[in-house]
């Protein structure tokens, strides 16, 4: 089997090791980590400021209701309680939560305001707010908070929502479908009219809830009428726009930082109504003001991810060439859209064709509206919904065909000499090498020994069965060209600043518009800045996160910090050189021409021993005394990137999966994960990325689920019910990399902040179906507990007959991709 | 209001303090102690974790008043000043940590582990951490890390023996 990708040429791509000098390559140690280690750290709820007072939120406990009266006469009485608000007191000023992403011209927005006026439409919305002199005083208060509820009916299921007839969230918009968008290439029907295979599913993505390990806070200071605020956010720069345009407190009255963030993967890639809130409060109150969540608060109130019904169709010819795929998606949006939540599942609307080649292509995506928290960006965004649908049909197909599954995807994938190649959905992949990343996943795995594991377990009839999972996905990253973003409908473009100054003493300061939360910008991009001015690394500081240091940016998610901002970052240091060469040449009296920049010092071609270092020549431009003609005396250089095209990193996943067959348990034995991210700045961060998105989608595949019952009720409120795994129960990744450098890009990088996500959750389930095959079985919902895999096992039992007897074809297809029988 | 005396990371405090009110709280609003984050409110998380007497506590399980007459070592409180603690310099040299909001629970968690076990396996290390969830790194670099503070643990306590 591990034959199978004979054209590919593994050393060719090959990750290098990088030369002794270079920065870039490198597994340095993260300068962040001083802080951190040692809990010198500054997360939003650690600021105090004098005069600081203390919000709490009053959620709403019931999923739709009208609000009646509210009496926060007692709460105001309390010891210690400065103000009270409810949604009535803020309306003129509070205004309507942004959503930047109209993705039709006729999609239903309706009004967001921060705290709930006159209805509330999911469990934990705001319906007033208490302000008092110290956390306790605050959270006490909230219950002398008299709220009258008139229940109105709650709409919890998205396929009953968009039935006629049914009930609504919003009444006056006379429908729950938010937009319906299309996409079509080829000739889908035609693809699929007598088609030889067809395959059809309906899968369902379970709603997440992101679980940063820092809770939201913020802090929001006024002074005169200038505001500092302080949030737990990935995006200060966009929130400062944002919350000015929702306030009308003008743009450049207005700072926001992001001190240090614990964690996002999406989820503080918002506008949140709390941010709003605490600016408005310290304006009315002339006090500063600070909030911090609690976990069970947050489950409710911070925005979910994933929740998707998806109705697949996939033709194919017999010998598993694809003709064509069909997409039909529900994507719950929750009660509102909130800054991303309607492009979410449309990011997938590119990705569902993964790394195949096809005849034809249809998506079409109805955002749907519930009683339930609005969903939005989640580590992936939309991206791990659409691999999902694809890699599991392709262990549909294979077991069709009685293929293995690996060789159908080589039948279909983009050869690695195709590239650029232009797909259905209408993206260029720039490069990639998908052979060469499977053959090395199939070796690192012993593939064709776990093969013959299974098909021994298989004979035996053990009731440990074992299955393999197989994921060969693909990515979008850099997000994004503006052109595109605009031809969205994004309300903004997607390129990238930075700014490098040298200082007198020959030090750099690096000034970035991405704003790290946990990726290690501080390192990666110090690591740049060393290698293209040639200074040493201990000698360059980055600086981000807070709008009056770093005036310009589009922030950090989507994993494009390094696909956008650190090219925008190499742009600036090419800069700065052409700067420090002009002058250089002035210094040395040379022509330009003749200068040659390396390691840190521009030298005169063909004159030995002739030489200015750039430190040398940036005390020079600071002294001014003898500058060439017109030259301003500052090396000091910024730039914007947009860049020209996603980057699109993949990869080969394969797990194996232990499934009991009497308790349903799932034991991970083995997770193998092959990556091309590109060129690679740091090998450490990067297989820190990869390990922590393993985790997640991982997670996505096993362990968790935000569950509401029939009422609109969240039910996994606490992480007691909410279950992140923990570290017993994770197995140990094999992680390794092929390279095949981004063309789009000077640093050839591709990013890989979602990359462990996106490729995991259909390994992880691909490899439990797979164990289950012979029982019939052809699909577990997610998450696949054990009590989930039972009652698959159950159900199908009675189609089928078990291993070792003489099988006969389930409910599946039979037994395709037991042996690799091709 | 009942009074406490505690001493935290080798400093005695004497408050008094509300008797419902969270060592975690207290240790972050009262002694300015920030370097003890809260990641959730039902002990799940180990976010808070401290050192009570040596042993491991979820700081936002603990009442301040429970912790009156006791010694408290926090994440501020690790190394000497100068160097860090052999399980702070492991976490950095094996990257066994992201955004670090679990770090400072997960280091503490890690010494009391060490405490019961100096040299764990990496399935001991993985069920000794169960109680500290951690949502960027995966887990892995953390095994590595404790393993690696198990090994230098050890080897310069056994200096220390032979220097004796
Ligand atoms: S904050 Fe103490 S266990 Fe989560
Ligand atoms: S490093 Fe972010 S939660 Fe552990």
């Amino acid at each position: 089997m591990s034959e199978i990708a004979p054209e590919a040429v593994a050393e060719q791509v090959t990750p290098g090791t990088p030369d002794a000098k270079s920065e870039v390559g490198r597994a340095r140690r993260r300068t962040e980590d001083a802080r951190l280690i040692t809990g010198r750290t500054t997360w939003t709820d650690n600021i105090q400021l004098p005069g600081l007072l203390h919000v709490a939120f009053l959620r709403s406990p019931i999923s739709h209701a009208r609000i009646g009266r509210i009496d926060a006469e007692a709460a105001r009485a309390r010891p210690g309680v400065i103000a009270v608000f409810t949604g009535a007191d803020l309306a003129d000023e509070q205004g309507s939560l942004p959503c930047a992403w109209p993705v039709t011209d006729d999609m239903v927005l309706p009004d967001h305001p921060p705290i709930a006026v006159d209805e509330v439409r999911y469990v934990g919305e705001p319906v007033a707010v208490v302000v008092a002199r110290d956390r306790y005083a605050a959270v006490d208060a909230l219950e002398a908070v008299d709220v009258d509820y008139e229940p109105l009916p709650a709409v919890v299921d998205m396929e009953r929502a968009v039935e006629e007839g049914a009930d609504l969230v919003h009444a006056d918009k006379g429908t729950n479908k938010s937009y319906t968008w299309v996409f079509e290439a080829g000739e889908p029907d035609a693809a699929f009219r007598d088609a030889p295979v067809v395959i059809e599913r309906r899968y369902v993505q379970q709603r997440l809830i992101p679980t940063a390990m820092e809770p939201r806070a913020v802090v929001c200071s006024a002074v005169g009428d200038e505001y500092t605020l302080w949030s737990a956010t990935q995006i200060p720069h966009i929130l400062r726009l944002m919350l000015a345009t929702v306030t009308g407190i003008p743009e450049h009255r207005l700072r926001v930082v992001a001190p240090d963030v614990g964690g996002g993967f999406g989820s503080k890639l918002q506008v949140y109504g709390e941010e709003v809130v605490c600016l408005l409060l310290a304006r009315r109150l002339g006090r500063p003001v600070k909030w911090t969540e609690s976990r069970s608060e947050g489950n409710m109130a911070v925005h979910h991810g994933r929740d998707q019904i998806q109705r697949l169709s996939l033709a194919a010819d017999r010998d598993g060439r694809i003709r064509g795929l069909k997409v039909d998606l529900l994507a719950d949006m929750g009660a509102y859209l909130m800054l991303v939540t309607p492009g979410v599942p449309l990011l997938g609307a590119f990705m569902f064709n993964g790394i195949y080649k096809m005849d034809a292509y249809s998506f079409t995506c109805t955002g749907v509206f519930t009683n339930k928290t609005p969903t939005d960006a989640y580590r992936g965004a939309g991206r791990p919904e659409a691999t999902f649908g694809i890699e599991r049909l392709m262990d549909e197909l294979a077991n069709e065909l009685g293929l293995d599954p690996i060789e159908v995807r080589r039948r279909n994938w983009i050869r690695h000499e195709e590239f650029p190649y232009d797909t259905i959905s209408g993206l260029t992949y720039d490069s990639g090498n998908y052979e060469a990343a499977t053959e090395k996943a199939l070796r690192l795995f012993e593939y064709d020994k776990l093969r013959a594991e299974q098909a021994d377990r298989r004979d035996r009839g053990d009731p440990v069965q074992l299955g393999i999972g197989v994921s060969t996905f693909t990515e979008m990253c850099g997000l994004a060209p503006s052109r595109v973003l605009g031809s969205l409908s994004y309300g903004a473009g997607g390129w990238e600043h930075a700014s490098v100054r040298v200082l007198p003493s020959g030090k750099v300061e690096v000034v970035t518009g991405s704003s790290a939360h946990g990726q290690g910008h501080e390192t990666a991009w110090a690591q740049i800045a060393a290698d293209r001015l040639g200074v040493p690394f201990e000698d360059v500081r980055v600086l981000h996160g807070d709008t009056s240091v770093s005036p310009k940016g589009m922030d950090t998610y989507g994993s494009r910090s390094l696909a956008v901002g650190g090219v925008a970052l190499f742009n600036a240091c090419d800069k700065v050189i052409d700067k420090a060469r002009r002058m250089a040449a002035h210094l040395l009296e040379a022509d330009e021409g003749d200068i040659e920049f390396s390691g840190g010092s521009f030298a005169v071609k063909g004159v030995p021993g002739q030489a200015r270092t750039l430190q040398e020549v940036a005390l020079a431009a600071f002294a001014a005394h003898d500058l060439p003609e017109g030259f301003e005396p500052s090396l000091d250089s910024e730039a914007t990137h947009d860049p020209e095209n996603f980057s699109f990193p993949h990869g080969t996943h394969l797990c194996a999966a232990e499934v009991d067959t009497e308790t349903g348990f799932v034991k991970l034995r083995s997770y193998v994960a092959v990556d091309d991210v590109g060129k690679v700045v740091n090998p450490l961060i990067v297989e820190g990325q990869v390990h922590g998105g393993l985790a997640q989608g991982i997670a996505q595949a096993l362990y968790e689920e935000a569950v509401y019952d029939d009422d609109g009720n969240l039910t996994t409120t606490t992480m007691a019910d909410y279950l992140v795994p923990s570290a017993a129960d994770l197995p140990t990744f094999t992680t390794d990399r092929t390279e095949t450098p981004a063309t789009t890009n000077p640093l050839g990088v591709k990013g890989v902040g979602e990359a462990g996500t996106i490729a995991s959750t259909p390994a992880v389930v691909n490899a439990i179906v797979d164990a289950l095959r012979p029982y019939g079985v052809d699909d577990v919902p997610m998450p696949c507990t054990p009590e989930r895999v039972w009652r698959a096992l159950t159900e199908a039992r009675r189609g089928a007959a078990p291993p070792g007897g003489s099988p006969e074809p389930g409910a599946g297809g039979g037994l395709g991709s037991a042996g690799g029988a091709a | 209001m009942p009074r406490v005396s505690v001493e935290v990371d080798g400093v005695r405090y004497d408050d008094d303090v509300e008797p419902r009110l969270l060592l975690a709280h207290y240790l972050r609003d009262r002694l300015g102690k920030v370097g003890t984050p809260i990641g959730c409110d039902t002990s799940n998380c180990g976010a808070c974790t401290v050192l009570m007497d040596g042993l491991s506590v979820k700081s936002c399980s603990v009442l301040a008043v429970q912790a009156d007459g006791h010694e408290i070592t926090t994440i501020e409180g690790l190394g000497d000043g100068r160097n860090l603690h052999p399980m702070q310099r492991a976490f950095h040299e094996e990257h066994a940590l992201q955004c670090g909001y679990c770090t400072p629970g997960m280091i503490m968690a890690s010494l009391d582990l060490l405490r019961e076990n100096a040299d764990p396996s990496d399935e001991e290390i993985r069920a000794g951490l169960e109680g500290n969830l951690c949502r960027c790194t995966g887990y892995q670099n953390i095994v590595r890390a404790v393993r690696r503070a198990a090994n230098d643990m050890r080897q310069s306590d056994q200096a220390e023996e032979a220097h004796r």
